[in-house]
């Protein structure tokens, strides 16, 4: 048995039943209405509870959260930059290693959390991201990808789908939006070799809760991608922002799986899948697109999905 | 009381990082800085010293870690040099603005292009305002002290800022000299162990480094500047107290042969040695001559400066890193005269860039600065570089 099989073995998972209610990260943060990141934060927030330090990259769950002299925290937190909150979390760890293991403190219990967009995980910050879970930090990194730059007025980064419009990816006659596919970033971190992997999506609190828990009960790095929805830069409404994540893995845009010790794991199958126009028609980033784009990104999701199904071992 | 060793500068500054009992040290390789690291993780592995090495995978990321390990509360350590710095220097801002009393060593090389990997001041100077404490070591013993002190005032909870410590790459960090290394008990009695105001703790939660709009930025700077200026009694005191331990008095700014002296050069780190020397030639030609060494280069130490050059009709000041400004004043020459103006005093100042990218400064390069300072008659002169290859 592989290190985290071992680690969550005997793992009982959160139900509707008994959801935690400590609220680390509280009410009163200043996040657009039907933000997906702050849900999905929340969520992983309530698994965790209140023994964690958490490092925060900069980018809208930075912002929202700490305009001093106010804070939506109630654990502590710490922000440094925008590309090192992976680094800052490896401080972090270290620090605790050290002073546990000299005696200055007692707290061996404490849980490690680094957050950032997906800009600043798989552009900016890649690189010391890289470096973290290759050294084998204790900690967990959780990117909240809402498939742009939002903070900065929603800039195309490399985890934007192609055919996105965004600021810098404009619609225009020689440009369809974002002329690259998504960067497989769950890939890049199970290439790494560490203990936990997983996808997941606020449309499914259970599903993520338990994962962010498993995740805290692992030694060694975990690496969380969480789908976000942002109603201000995906151009949806604010109510419809979890619609739209749920249509999301519906669709098997998004799937949502585990990858513990390297071996995949399939957390639910489509069976019935919705087209991906549906998806892409919840969202004026991608009105621009025709039929035949649509059809090549449906081919596209569709042959990507089969390779998860192949990984996973399940019968397509 | 400490025993004699020969070894190398490098050698002899990571062994002092040891002797203060440090937690936590990231650190990522770069010449001439290198030897400190590498020396660090072999006591690290040999078990001598009980800290955790972070091997990052660059130096944004050891000055990143640095910051996590400081506001979780551990003694915190790095070294780097010259495009490490740079590299690093967007975060060396926010470990001063966040007051986290990270110590570290930079040992100074030339900045790129053209790539060098030899000692002038272009990183001491490029990291000038990151409000930072900046020491600046003339030898090995000093090097070693200045660890020790360094620690000290970072972590005095009236200060609570980092402190780096520079010395020449190669020219002091590959020397070998002759070194007093205190022993633990003695470095034990002047470094309590640390302990912070704030730390990242779940049971005491704090928000560190959060969103400042503009109704609290300047006044969060102001804070960090009167942080700063307030350092520079602490740091005098931590001297004193290791002088009356340890037997050897430093002080911001330190004289040779200045009491009489028409012409004062006005130096920093190794390279002062070469001019003590100039400075005992020239006297022994019965010329008026003496230096005085910025020791404390963070805060400035204006008044202990102006108190040491006050005297002299000539200045010689060095500049060790090209500024490009356009202007006709190194920086270390725009410092010494805007004190000049804020005292009306108006010496004969010579500015002269010397040893960049590691080209030798002679004893003889002295003689004509000092020379040349001593026949301007007082009009004002752009700087000149020295040495230049025709
Ligand atoms: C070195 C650096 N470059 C650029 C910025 C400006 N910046 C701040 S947040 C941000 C984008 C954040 O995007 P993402 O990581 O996707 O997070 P989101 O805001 O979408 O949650 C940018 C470009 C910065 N702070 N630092
Ligand atoms: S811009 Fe998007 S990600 Fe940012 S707070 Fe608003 S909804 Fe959330």
């Amino acid at each position: 048995m592989g290190i985290a099989a071992e680690a969550i073995k005997d793992f009982k998972g959160f139900n509707l039943k008994n959801m935690p209610e400590v609220e680390p990260l509280s009410p009163g943060h200043r996040a657009c209405q039907g933000c997906g990141e702050i849900l999905a934060l929340r969520q992983a927030m309530k698994a965790l509870g209140n023994n964690v330090i958490v490092c925060s990259s900069t980018g809208c769950m930075e912002i929202v959260t700490s305009p001093f002299p106010q804070t939506a925290w109630n654990v502590p937190w710490i922000h440094v930059a925008f590309e090192n909150t992976s680094a800052v979390v490896a401080g972090v760890e270290a620090a605790y290693k050290a002073m546990n293991r000299k005696g200055i403190i007692n707290q061996p219990d404490v849980t490690f959390l680094a957050y950032g967009g997906d800009g600043s995980t798989a552009d900016i910050g890649i690189q010391a991201l890289s470096g973290a879970m290759e050294r084998g930090h204790n900690f967990i990194y959780i990117c909240l990808d809402n498939e742009a730059y939002m903070n900065t007025g929603i800039q195309r980064s490399s985890s934007t789908p192609w055919g996105a419009a965004t600021t810098t990816s404009p619609v225009g006659k020689k440009s369809k939006g974002q002329s690259t596919w998504k960067k497989d970033m769950p890939g890049i971190a199970v290439a790494h070799n560490i203990p936990y992997v997983a996808t997941a999506s606020p449309a499914f609190p259970v599903d993520l809760m338990n994962k962010v828990k498993k995740a805290s009960m692992i030694p060694g790095p975990a690496y969380l991608h969480f789908y976000s929805p942002c109603p201000t830069g995906w151009r949806c409404g604010g109510e419809e922002s979890v619609a739209v994540a749920r249509m999301a893995v519906q669709s098997k845009v998004f799937p949502l799986y585990e990858v513990i010790d390297g071996q995949y794991v399939l957390s639910r199958k489509v069976a019935k899948p919705k087209p991906v126009a549906d998806y892409l028609k919840m969202q004026r980033r991608f009105r621009h697109l025709t039929e035949t784009d649509i059809q090549m990104i449906q081919e596209r999701i569709d042959a990507d999905y089969a390779e998860l199904l192949k990984k996973c071992g399940v019968e397509a | 009381m400490g025993k004699r060793i020969g070894v190398e500068v490098s050698i002899a500054a990571a062994e002092a990082v040891a002797l203060a009992n440090v937690d936590v040290i990231a650190a990522y390789p770069i010449t001439p800085q290198t030897h400190i690291v590498e020396h660090l993780s072999e006591l690290v592995a040999d078990g001598h010293l009980d800290a955790e090495f972070i091997p990052v995978e660059s130096e944004h990321s050891a000055m990143s870690c640095c910051i996590g390990s400081s506001a979780a509360g551990a003694r915190t350590f790095t070294a780097t040099s010259s495009q490490g710095y740079a590299l690093m220097s967007e975060i060396c801002y926010i470990a001063s603005s966040m007051r986290l009393p990270i110590v570290m060593t930079v040992a100074n090389r030339a900045l790129s292009a053209p790539i060098s990997i030899w000692n002038d001041h272009a990183d001491l100077m490029m990291s000038r305002d990151t409000g930072w404490i900046q020491t600046i070591a003339e030898n090995g013993q000093e090097v070693i002290d200045l660890t020790f002190h360094a620690f000290k005032v970072a972590e005095d909870h009236r200060v609570l800022l980092p402190v780096q410590v520079n010395l020449d790459g190669f020219t002091l960090s590959h020397m070998i000299e002759p070194m007093n290394m205190p022993d633990k008990a003695e470095v034990d009695a002047y470094l309590p162990p640390y302990k912070p105001v704030l730390r990242l703790d779940p049971s005491k939660p704090v928000t560190f480094g959060p969103v400042g709009m503009p109704d609290i930025y300047t006044e969060a700077k102001m804070a960090q500047d009167q942080a700063l200026r307030n350092s520079k009694a602490v740091i005098i005191e931590a001297w004193k107290e290791f002088g009356d331990k340890f037997g050897r008095y430093y002080k911001p700014v330190e004289t040779y042969k200045t009491e009489d002296a028409e012409t004062i050069i006005i130096s920093m780190g190794s390279i002062s040695e070469t001019a003590m020397t100039a400075v005992d030639h020239l006297r022994s030609q019965g010329k008026k001559v003496g230096l005085a060494r910025i020791r404390l280069w963070r805060p400035f130490p204006g008044p202990e400066l102006f108190d040491a050059v006050k005297g002299a009709k000539n200045l010689v000041v060095l500049d060790r890193a090209m500024n490009f400004s356009g202007g006709d004043s190194g920086i270390v020459a725009a410092e010494v005269k805007s004190i000049l103006f804020d005292q009306n005093h108006h010496p004969n100042v010579r500015n002269f860039f010397v040893g960049l990218g590691g080209r030798d400064v002679t004893v003889q390069n002295f003689e004509e600065m000092v020379e040349k300072a001593s026949t301007n008659g007082g009009k004002p002169v752009p700087y000149e570089i020295i040495n230049v290859r025709e």
